[in-house]
């Protein structure tokens, strides 16, 4: 008893002692919010990861409200999808809100993974930051797919086709393999149903587990900042980092900032263009799902075309897939294979930069030519471009040993 | 710490460990098989038939099996007469890696030379090629000599459903079980007796 009420002291008294001695609410909080320092100079870039919170619990919300209205049934998803449109009492709005938020987190994310390629926030020690970043990434896509096939168009349906047609890529096995994914021998009934409970039940405890994991490293380690500097290297004599500022009320208010601005654009475009001229909802998927009718140009939603462009510029379909499970894995390994000792881009050369700015353009176009119908020029340049997107990470691991860079400051300047 | 081990529990500890692992791995055992195909699915597979009597030389007709379209092409002789000269210009002419019945082994591909029966799924992602049957140039291919198109990935396939060299697809298209029931009638799915 005694000892429960001296611990208690510590985390005050009244109804917050009572519960610190019991749970450390008040330590948690300082912790992470109001005596978490993160560096002072954070800039633009620094909104996407609380956005990226922002969408999440957007799409939690909005997800579970959708389930209370749609049904996992093959000869029911398609018209669960209209009732919720037209006429469940602003439906519309909260499927808008889902469909437009799918979109919108892998535009937050993408923002989120180039702030770190800029300031070279995956490196030691933030290594595990990274690759649970990477994790999330990767179970933000299966999410992503599998959410779309639910409202079961014909594109949901091709799609799903496609895409579980990769694992007959698996030597040996590949043909059982997606029957077993599939749960028939077509994308049928089945699947859909199993795609449901992936897509609201399994994914999103595993990303929210996730998160949980991303935040738990990175306040571990601290965050990293434009200049990459190491804030913890210099700190007053109560341990508190000399160019950190409490997270609380300093970043939340400058992250509030960025959610209003985020809104207005979000908002924007729920509202008055939802689909985005077919980007975010494309307009084979207005049609129900016929397995006897390919649609004319299959093709992904945006986020994932990279990637599809460097599956179809291999001519070879179990080459094709292993080349862009590569493009995938090999980001996993970026924390070693950029050794330079500088971090943040703005103490880099400019053989570093010009790389980089390849890099991302590059990585642009493939999603742009991922998106186009199959040409023979098309076709060459996604085999060039995919050439240079793996032989960007080469140089870099070649490049970066021994690279001339600026000298980086102890401390972060004041402006 | 070493020295005060007690070697019967650390043993105890460690093959109940084991034994734990085992069960985990047997637990998962339904879990991972539950998404195997059930029996419905299964009964839903079965043979299919087709009347073929009204398909004109030069027609085609598709017809779902296992939800998969198959297509049935009445092929003419112009069609079937070019066969032989495009070996160079295909990936795998003599379908030696095909997915095929044994009884259908030579460049027609077929029971009945002048009938094919292939799976309408590309073999590059699934797609369903679409059938271009005039000998005239095309839009992706100038020197067009019939046969199925693939608006995916374009893939290219020959009037027997051998894939061109160039096509993303490796592998000709399918050639499911079949077997005839009379002259008119084809059963998809079922092999018959080996003719």
């Amino acid at each position: 008893m005694g000892k429960i009420a001296s611990s208690g002291n510590k985390g005050g008294t009244g109804f917050m002692g009572w519960l610190n001695a019991r749970l450390p609410v008040t330590q948690f909080y300082k912790d992470h919010l109001s005596e978490y320092y993160a560096p002072k100079n954070f800039n633009f870039w620094y909104f996407f990861g609380s956005l990226a919170l922002l969408v999440l619990v957007n799409q939690i919300l909005t997800g579970i409200w959708l389930t209370m209205h749609y049904k996992p049934d093959a000869s029911q998803a398609f018209g669960m999808v209209e009732y919720i449109m037209r006429d469940v009492p602003w439906g519309w709005l909260i499927r808008y809100l889902h469909t437009t938020g799918a979109s919108a987190f892998f535009i937050v994310i993408y923002f989120h993974m180039f702030r770190g390629l800029l300031y070279g926030s995956y490196k030691k020690p933030r290594e595990l930051v990274w690759i649970f970043g990477m994790i999330i990434y990767l179970a933000l896509m299966a999410e992503a797919f599998m959410g779309y096939v639910l409202p079961w168009g014909n594109m949901s349906y091709w799609g799903a086709k496609v895409i579980t047609q990769l694992f007959g890529a698996v030597p040996w096995i590949g043909d059982s393999l997606v029957e077993w994914v599939r749960g028939d021998y077509l994308i049928s009934d089945a699947t859909l149903n199993r795609f449901f409970a992936l897509h609201v039940v399994a994914l999103p405890l595993a990303i929210v587990a996730l998160v949980v994991l991303h935040i738990a490293a990175l306040h571990t380690v601290g965050s990293n900042n434009p200049e990459g500097i190491e804030i913890k290297k210099h700190k007053d004599e109560n341990g508190k980092p000399l160019d950190g500022i409490p997270f609380h009320p300093y970043y939340t208010v400058k992250d509030i900032f960025g959610v209003g601005m985020f809104l207005l654009i979000f908002l924007f475009i729920v509202f008055v263009k939802p689909d985005m001229g077919g980007l975010f909802l494309e307009h084979d998927n207005y049609v129900p799902a016929n397995p006897a009718v390919t649609p004319e140009h299959i093709k992904p939603v945006w986020y994932f075309t990279p990637f599809y462009a460097m599956l179809r510029a291999v001519p070879d379909m179990q080459l094709g897939a292993l080349i862009m499970l590569l493009a995938i894995v090999v980001l996993f390994f970026l924390p070693w294979l950029d050794r330079s000792p500088v971090k943040s881009i703005r103490y880099r050369r400019w053989p570093f930069k010009l790389m980089l700015g390849m890099f991302t353009v590059t990585f642009v176009i493939l999603g742009w030519l991922g998106m186009q119908g199959a040409t023979e020029l098309y076709k060459l340049m996604a085999q060039v471009l995919t050439a240079f997107y793996f032989f960007y990470f080469v140089w870099l691991f070649f490049y970066s040993r021994n690279e001339k860079y600026h000298e980086v400051p102890e401390r972060i300047e004041d402006h | 710490m070493t020295d005060n081990v007690n070697k019967s529990r650390r043993n105890l500890l460690l093959s109940t460990g084991a034994v734990g692992v085992v069960g985990a791995g047997f637990a998962a055992v339904p879990f991972l098989k539950s998404w195997l195909p059930s029996e419905r699915a299964k009964a839903a597979g079965g043979p299919v038939k087709a009347d073929i009597s009204k398909v004109e030389p030069g027609q085609m007709l598709n017809v779902l099996w296992r939800g998969q379209p198959v297509f049935l092409v009445n092929r003419t002789e112009k069609q079937t007469a070019v066969l032989e000269s495009l070996k160079d210009k295909l990936k795998d002419p003599e379908s030696e890696s095909s997915i095929q019945p044994d009884y259908i082994n030579d460049i027609y591909r077929a029971r009945k030379s002048n009938f094919l029966v292939v799976v309408g799924i590309c073999t590059h992602l699934g797609c369903s090629p679409k059938y271009y049957p005039d000998l005239v140039p095309q839009q992706f291919d100038s020197e067009w000599k019939g046969g199925f198109f693939c608006p995916c990935h374009s893939s290219r396939f020959d009037i027997s459903g051998r894939v061109f060299d160039g096509s993303p697809a490796s592998r000709n298209l399918d050639v499911p079980p079949y077997t005839y029931l009379d002259d008119y009638t084809i059963e998809i799915g079922n092999d018959g007796e080996q003719a």
